[in-house]
């Protein structure tokens, strides 16, 4: 390369170094390639050039016309990258800032123990059934062994609503979900395994008693379940349910007019702590019963034929028990502060692979 | 049902401790309420001989005392209380003992140089009561070194249990001392009742008309002297908490616990015409011993004598000729009283008596003539006088019923496999009798007391079932319910716990679905309104009458006949109304802003179909403040979001779909909407609450709220998807702004245009709509993006032209609607 060539090579990669922003780099660009550039001027006079020179000088100033064009580029490169950096540097932001406001919305705890009972007696193969929080007297009632002038009815603090007409039994507000087992016994083919969530409503209100509270309610009914498959189901729901596989289950004989045998169930806590499992102390938290052969046979069952079992159990109390909650009442004021504390991620719903 | 530990073991005898005995009670369905064991705490106090109390050396108020615990050495006791003085009889508690009324555990320790090894105790020490003025005197009789509570007679415990409605045979002592025998815990005593010479004719008879009495019992004894009770029986009566009021009422109280045999005394001089008559009431009024007149009907049965009633039959009797401390002669009754008709009386007059409790659960049918014996002899032991012959009227029922049990059943209903020979020594000690007894089963007869054991009571078969079905339903009952009554009584002794649990069989290797469409659709609407922001509530079905009927005419069919408090009487109509008072309630605590749902029933009927399920949503007060975006009033678009995001989840086709103005009342009449699916098919509605549905719930707006008919929504297709659309040429979308009518709906235009040409039409979307001054009065600006989707290859400068003038044309003829 001739000395005129160097030379031109040296002023413009200093020139370039020297280029601040993309003006001063565009002059340089056109300053060298342009029209009028100092190395478009020198290409247009290599015609002048001897001849016997002119193939050594022609290769030598496409060399520099290349090399000089990439050492444009690059600068090209270098300075819109500061220039970003510049700009990017002057965009920024307080990201301590709170962002567009999100109202996360919340699933009720009653909500969320229900779907968990619904996804554990599933896995045992039960289905879930419903019935009318209006029932008739014969639903709530005399299908299920409890007479008019039955004791049992004075415990049940019944709602009821105007008759119908005078002299029929007026409609109530189911006092339990056992209703539900009428219906399904009317309506299902044996056998079958149904549980029944839902609302129910007894007229007696104090710090652990409100008039509208929930029960689930359970019946398998098949030929040879036993009172041991009974026991066997409520000891592996509860143990699931409360996540404590050796949480101590106790049985108790009793009676309901609609069990025989009849029986109630506790688990072991500490009647202190509250904590379940261990404590010594014993919390009652359930009925069942295999069930009575006259509530088969008023819903149509031959008893000598089929057998099962029934239970009824507080979908409050156990929710209280899981989660600690102390007091029944909030449990229907809607106090939104309540609600946020102990709502649920609607999207984190109830589901075995994932753990219940 | 109260009784005392002694009380028991009058019947039982035993040697079983009291947690082994109480332990029992629970494990075989008479659940342990409670123990009140007062002696328990104060087990190491000894009645004590004060030998010397002198004055303390070292202090003023203080005595020092040589104390005798009944071994005969003095201990020495410096006592404060001014009462102790030399001679008397105290209570002692030595060190080591803990003091119930102070806490605290004595030591032996030194007051100002005197020692003193245990305290003198004041009843308030003793945690029996307030009185502090100083230590307890005993009487100079009280026997040294005995303890206090044994003395005292506070060392019996007392034991509450709850008897379930269907052992009226447990409301008694004995048949809690029968029940626990044959649970291994002792041995059944003997009870006999030697009847009592008849010395005269009774002057008051007995005649029965009513169906209520089946069979009665009554005896005269004169020459009575009606005192107080001995001490013995007061103890006991006071013990279970019964008020002791004279000997013969005293007597009847104790039959009625001891033997679960409730009677009734008269006194005989003041009955009146010789005849005590069971009869229908015939709307006299008369005073029960309860000091309350209650006026009886043709439904209750009485007692009557020639001047009126004189007892509720089998519930309570009138005070006219109850046994007074003048009381001389007295008139015994002994009756057996259909149990539905006391239930019934009893409920009636809302009575609750002891008596009642009894003859409504069943007593014993074969028990009166001993009774009446019994009864007798303890009348003329504790008050004198002598006995009449027995009267009577009616007969004894015949109550015998047999039962059998195959033993295969116990496991087999019951899940334990028991012996056949244990099984029946169980039912044995109930007192059931073996009639027939083979390898396999046992035929038993029922004792006279278990009324629930065998009753084969009315069957009371469902409304419109098949007669077949209910005859071979009412047949398989006949041959099974008695058996498993016994199969209950074996297992009930041997214990629940004993059977082992069995898990559920596994119905296939992966369950089937759990939720059927419906109840999945619930679930799914419950999240996605949470999803959505929204809060969700559980609120009382029912509500003040006059809250409800701001959302709707209230029906009185849903009208709570007996509601628990005034403003807890209406079912609801919708779950808006429980929402939009919670939102009211959460803005009095200072939280107005919130956002709620909830998925219940909305009671529009009695009827099963009437009750349908809604998933309502209510938002309240102002969207959050925020430095990006301006805080603004919820408005009826927000529930149009939520309501239309739960039909979107729900898999309605929004196509489908058609919005309409108007609504229910209870929102903003020209802000609210109706989402049909079809012409008829209501599937939501949504908008502002009225102002006068605010006003009447005393709370400040705005509030917006939408309801999702879940029953309404018809099950999705069950469809496989098509084929997916995805031409290959890119979309072209255009905007127009179209000048129309103010009352011409975004519904109208949006439809013309996607109507004008559909093949080539992919989308029409709203994203303007203006009025104001800068269109002419009465009209309005919409402007919406209308996407083409060319699908064979892309379109002309003309094409696209020509589409568009379609539109605008399409737009125009439908809605007058001009381009901007």
């Amino acid at each position: 390369m001739t000395d005129d060539l160097l030379d031109l090579k040296d002023r413009t990669e200093a020139a370039l170094s020297a280029a601040a922003d993309l003006r001063a780099w565009d002059a340089i660009r056109v300053g060298v390639l342009g029209k009028n550039g100092s190395l478009t001027a020198l290409l247009k006079e290599l015609g002048k050039v001897a001849p016997e020179q002119r193939r050594e000088r022609g290769a030598a100033l496409n060399r520099l016309k290349d090399d000089l064009a990439a050492a444009i580029e690059a600068r090209r490169s270098t300075l819109e990258a500061a220039a970003l950096d510049a700009k990017l540097a002057a965009e920024r932001m307080d990201v301590t800032l709170p962002p567009r406001p999100v109202q996360p919305g919340l699933i009720h705890p009653i909500s969320r123990t229900m779907e968990k009972m619904a996804t554990i007696f599933g896995a045992m193969g039960f289905a879930v059934a419903e019935g009318p929080d209006i029932e008739s007297d014969w639903h709530n009632f005399g299908a299920l062994n409890i007479p008019a002038h039955h004791p049992a009815r004075a415990d049940h603090d019944t709602f009821y609503l105007p008759p119908s007409a005078p002299g029929a039994a007026p409609p109530v507000l189911r006092t339990h979900t056992s209703p539900v087992q009428a219906r399904a016994m009317l309506e299902r083919g044996l056998p079958f395994r149904v549980v029944a969530p839902g609302r129910t409503y007894r007229a007696d209100h104090d710090a652990t008693h409100s008039p509208m509270f929930h029960q689930i309610e359970g019946l398998a009914l098949g030929r040879d379940i036993t009172l041991g498959h009974l026991k066997g189901c409520l000891i592996d729901f509860l143990r699931t349910f409360f996540g404590i596989s050796n949480l101590p289950v106790r049985f108790r004989s009793s009676y309901f007019p609609f069990t025989e045998p009849s029986m109630e169930v506790d688990i072991g806590w500490n009647r202190k702590t509250g904590e379940l499992g261990g404590g010594g102390d014993w919390l009652e938290i359930l009925g069942s019963g295999m069930v009575h052969p006259k509530v088969l046979a008023n819903c149509g069952i031959d008893p000598s034929v089929w057998q099962g079992f029934a239970f009824g159990m507080g979908v409050e109390r156990v929710t209280m028990l899981k989660h600690g909650i102390p007091d029944l009442r909030p449990f229907y004021d809607s106090d939104i502060r309540w609600l946020r504390h102990y709502g649920f991620n609607p999207l984190a719903a109830a589901m075995l692979h994932e753990g219940v | 049902m109260k009784f005392t530990l002694s009380w028991l073991r009058e019947h039982l005898d035993t040697t079983a401790s009291l947690t082994e005995i109480t332990d029992a009670l629970t494990r075989i369905g008479l659940e342990l309420e409670g123990v009140t064991d007062r002696g328990a705490a104060l087990a190491p106090f000894r009645i004590a001989h004060v030998v010397e109390a002198v004055q303390h050396p070292n202090a003023d108020r203080l005595r020092a005392c040589k104390v005798d615990a009944g071994d005969g050495k003095l201990i020495s006791v410096v006592c404060g209380a001014p009462n102790a003085h030399t001679g008397m009889k105290a209570v002692f508690a030595a060190a080591g003992s803990f003091i119930p009324g102070t806490g605290i555990t004595l030591k032996v320790g030194e007051i100002r140089g005197v020692q003193s090894a245990g305290m003198l105790l004041s009843l308030r020490e003793m945690g029996l009561g307030e009185d502090h003025d100083g230590i307890v005197e005993l009487p100079a009789d009280a026997p040294v070194g005995t303890p206090y509570a044994e003395w005292a007679k506070l060392s019996d415990p007392v034991i509450d249990i709850s008897v379930t409605p269907n052992r009226g045979d447990a409301l008694s002592v004995r048949g809690v001392a029968r029940d626990l025998a044959a649970a291994g815990i002792g041995t059944l005593k003997p009870w006999s009742a030697p009847a009592v010479p008849a010395v005269f004719a009774s002057p008051v008879r007995w005649d029965v008309q009513s169906p209520t009495c089946q069979w009665v019992l009554g005896r005269t004894v004169r020459g009575v002297k009606n005192e107080p009770s001995p001490q013995w029986l007061a103890d006991r009566l006071t013990a279970i908490g019964l008020r002791p009021i004279n000997a013969l009422v005293d007597i009847t109280n104790f039959f009625t616990f001891d033997l679960g045999r409730p009677l009734h005394v008269f006194d005989a001089d003041k009955l009146q015409g010789g005849v005590l008559t069971m009869r229908p009431g015939a709307g006299e009024t008369f005073l029960a011993l309860n000091n309350k007149e209650y006026t009886v009907a043709a439904e209750d049965c009485v007692i009557a004598d020639t001047a009126g009633v004189q007892s509720l039959a089998g519930v309570i009797g009138a005070t006219a000729t109850g046994s007074e401390a003048d009381t001389t002669s007295v008139f015994i009754e002994c009756a057996l009283f259909d149990p539905i008709r006391v239930a019934l009386t009893g409920r009636r007059h809302q009575i609750v008596s002891d008596a009642r409790q009894r003859f409504e659960r069943g007593i014993d049918p074969a028990l009166l003539p001993d009774a009446i014996e019994a009864a007798t002899r303890m009348v003329i032991e504790l008050c004198g006088g002598e006995a009449s012959e027995v009267v009577s009227a009616g007969a004894e029922p015949a109550w015998q019923r047999i039962a059998t049990l195959r033993f295969e059943r116990l496991a087999g209903l019951g899940g334990l496999d028991v012996p056949g020979d244990e099984a029946v020594a169980s039912l044995e000690t109930l007192g059931f009798g073996v009639v027939a007894r083979d390898a396999v089963s046992v035929t038993v007869s029922v004792p006279s007391w278990r009324n629930d054991v065998a009753a084969n009571t009315e069957l009371d078969p469902g409304p419109g079932l098949d007669a077949g079905r209910a005859a071979a339903a009412a047949k398989g009952r006949a041959a099974v319910e008695a058996e498993a009554d016994l199969v209950e009584e074996v297992l009930r002794l041997k214990g629940l716990d004993a059977v082992p649990p069995v898990s559920m069989s596994v119905l296939g290797p992966v369950p089937q679905a759990t939720l059927t469409a419906r109840q999945i659709r619930t679930a799914l609407a419950r999240r996605t309104l949470a999803a959505q922001g929204l809060t969700e509530c559980v609120s009382f079905s029912f509500l003040a009458q006059a809250q409800a009927a701001l959302f709707a005419p209230t029906d009185p069919a849903l009208t709570l006949a007996n509601p628990i408090a005034a403003d807890l009487d209406q079912l609801r109509p919708t779950p808006v109304a429980s929402l939009a008072i919670a939102a009211a309630r959460n803005a009095a605590r200072g939280f107005a802003d919130v956002a709620l749902c909830e998925v219940g029933a909305a009671f529009l009927g009695v009827a099963c179909d009437a009750q349908p399920t809604v998933a309502a949503g209510l938002r309240a007060g102002s969207t959050p403040r925020s430095w990006i975006a301006p805080s603004r009033h919820v408005d009826a678009m927000d529930a149009k979001a939520d309501a239309l995001a739960v039909l979107v989840a729900l898999g309605v086709p929004m196509e489908a779909l058609s919005v309409a103005a108007g609504g229910p009342g209870f929102y903003h009449p020209g802000r609210c909407g109706t989402v049909r699916q079809g012409p008829k098919t209501v599937l939501a509605t949504f908008g502002e609450l009225h102002p006068r549905v605010l006003a009447g719930l005393d709370a400040n707006g705005p509030m917006v709220a939408c309801e999702v008919f879940l029953d309404a929504i018809p099950e999705p297709k069950r469809r496989r998807k098509s084929v997916p659309d995805l031409p290959a040429f890119m979309p072209l979308r255009r905007d127009f702004a179209f000048l129309v009518d103010a009352a011409v709906t975004a519904e109208a235009v949006l439809k013309a245009a996607r109507g004008a040409e559909r093949t080539l039409i992919a989308g029409v979307a709203l994203f303007d709509a203006y009025e104001g001054d800068k269109v002419e009065a009465g009209k309005k600006s919409l402007a919406v993006e209308v996407t083409f989707q060319p699908r064979e290859r892309t379109l002309t400068d003309a094409e696209i032209e020509a589409v568009c003038a379609k539109v605008a044309a399409a737009v125009e003829k439908a809605t007058g609607g001009r381009l901007r």
